[in-house]
């Protein structure tokens, strides 16, 4: 499994990165959206972006829109990962095309959660 | 600090009785977990003062609280997945008159806990039948201070984002505070009851439906069977049982047939009258039910289970009717609500 992690903040992008590396995944970073853009181009083998709303350049509802336009990258799960938490904001992201919608902050099992939401890792059992 | 052991086993034997929740040795530090802040508010600075205290009058409303604390309450949206997805691309259909036509749909989810439940099956249901078919959700637990949350169909940030998809979110809650409201339109649906599930319950038989998840495993064998038995009772003949992944009726009781589904755990309740001539649980086209065609109140054979047989009923009385006793659990106010 590979993830891409778009955020300008180097801290927030440590945290998911460690995370999701915890779960198996390779993990790239990138710091907005243009960024991203530029790394799907030159290897678009990922199975997760995680995008931040806030990004200079290039924001995260931006890149959204601009991967959904592009019909090879339909495969590529993506989930925003923000501090939005309006709920039209949400709807907005969902119609852009994200998957996921992850509010920050949040704990290492609810982005676990999302995952197993989205089918990338497999489900763990309650206790 | 730990209990003494006649206080361990009076408790365990408690909740046995009242709840058929098994609590075997080596479980003492639960029970005093769970109890330290019951015996706290009683002004007990330890557990085995408060038992021993509680022990001599075994006042309902203690007993309940101390039952109500050993149950345990995990529960998540759409827990484990595959059960709703199987309700809408199985079950559902597998219910669909010869026409595809589904007047009223009736699920019983039987240990409800904090409601996510019968909230997930509302969601799962309102996107696979149309305005023809009239649903109703019935939501038990044994514990009514979970009813009382599930009621009131408030969740933390943190339970909404453990198995609810983001596009179910908005489509169904409210943001309130920092968390999330069910939506009104939805809780409508579901109707929350207090039933304990040694009992044979109070509110009518009949369902299409029933979820029994994760409760079983705290049964031992003799109350695992007599809870499918009351369950079975409720059902109208070839409805379905959704159990958890980890339970099973094979052994327990033979009223049910494993669906087989994947790995979901789904039964079918087998029709106990064949000489009606209904078809076996196994028939891919779903009961017709005599009542359709009027009551047979004559027909009926006495030594069947009353709740299995719909046709007793007149026609105009609809099955499952509460009985007036038992009385919904609803919300409290809720603080800032504008509605
Ligand atoms: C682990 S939760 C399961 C919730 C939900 N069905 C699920 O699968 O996520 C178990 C629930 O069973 C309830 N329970 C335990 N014993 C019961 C009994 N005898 N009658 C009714 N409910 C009971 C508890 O109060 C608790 O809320």
């Amino acid at each position: 499994m590979r993830a891409l992690v778009v955020d300008d903040s180097r801290t927030m992008r440590r945290i998911v990165a460690g995370i999701l590396e915890r779960q198996g995944f390779e993990v790239l970073q990138a710091e907005h959206g243009e960024e991203a853009l530029a790394v799907l181009e030159e290897d678009d083998r990922f199975d997760l972006l995680c995008i931040d709303w806030n990004m200079p350049v290039m924001d995260g509802l931006e890149l959204v829109a601009a991967v959904r336009k592009n019909r090879q990258w339909r495969n590529i799960t993506m989930m925003m990962v923000t501090t939005e938490a309006e709920q039209s904001q949400i709807v907005r992201a969902l119609a852009a095309g994200a998957h996921e919608y992850l509010i920050k902050p949040f704990t290492p099992e609810e982005l676990r959660a999302k995952l197993e939401l989205l089918g990338l890792v497999s489900v763990k059992e309650l206790a | 600090m730990s209990l003494s052991p006649d206080v361990f086993t009076y408790v365990a034997d408690l909740v046995q009785r009242r709840a058929g929740i098994q609590l075997d040795a080596g479980k003492e530090y639960l029970v005093e977990g769970r109890l330290q802040p019951l015996a706290k508010e009683a002004g007990h600075p330890r557990v085995d003062a408060y038992v021993r205290d509680l022990r001599v009058a075994e006042r309902p409303a203690d007993v309940q609280a101390v039952v109500e604390a050993l149950t345990t309450n995990e529960t998540s949206f759409f827990r484990d997945g595959t059960p709703f997805r199987l309700l809408t691309e199985h079950i559902v259909p597998a219910l669909r008159g010869p026409n595809g036509s589904l007047p009223r749909l009736r699920v019983w989810s039987a240990a409800c806990s904090t409601g996510q439940e019968p909230y997930s099956i509302a969601m799962t249901l309102a996107d696979c039948v149309g305005p023809d078919t009239s649903v109703e959700i019935v939501a038990s637990d044994l514990n009514t201070a979970v009813l009382e949350r599930a009621a009131a169909g408030e969740y933390s940030r943190i339970e909404t984002n453990r198995g609810l998809p983001s596009s179910m979110l908005v489509r169904y809650f409210d943001a309130e505070g920092t968390g999330w409201r069910v939506r009104e339109q939805l809780r409508r649906q579901v109707t929350f009851l207090k039933h304990n599930l040694l009992e044979p319950p109070a509110f009518g038989g009949q369902f299409d439906v029933v979820f029994l998840r994760n409760v079983l495993i705290y049964f031992d064998l003799p109350v695992k069977r007599q809870v499918l038995e009351h369950v079975l009772a409720a059902m109208r003949p070839g409805g379905f049982l959704v159990l958890g992944a980890a339970e099973t009726t094979i052994g327990l009781d033979d009223g049910w047939e494993r669906v087989p589904l994947e790995r979901g755990a789904v039964y079918r309740a087998v029709p106990r009258v064949p000489a009606w001539g209904l078809p076996t649980a196994t028939s891919p086209v779903p009961v017709v039910l005599p009542a359709a065609r009027g009551p047979l109140t004559g027909a009926v054979p006495r030594t069947a289970p009353p709740g299995v047989l719909p046709h007793a009923r007149p026609a105009h009385v609809p099955a499952g009717v509460p009985a007036p006793v038992i009385r919904p659990i609803t919300p409290a106010p809720v603080r800032g609500e504008t509605r």
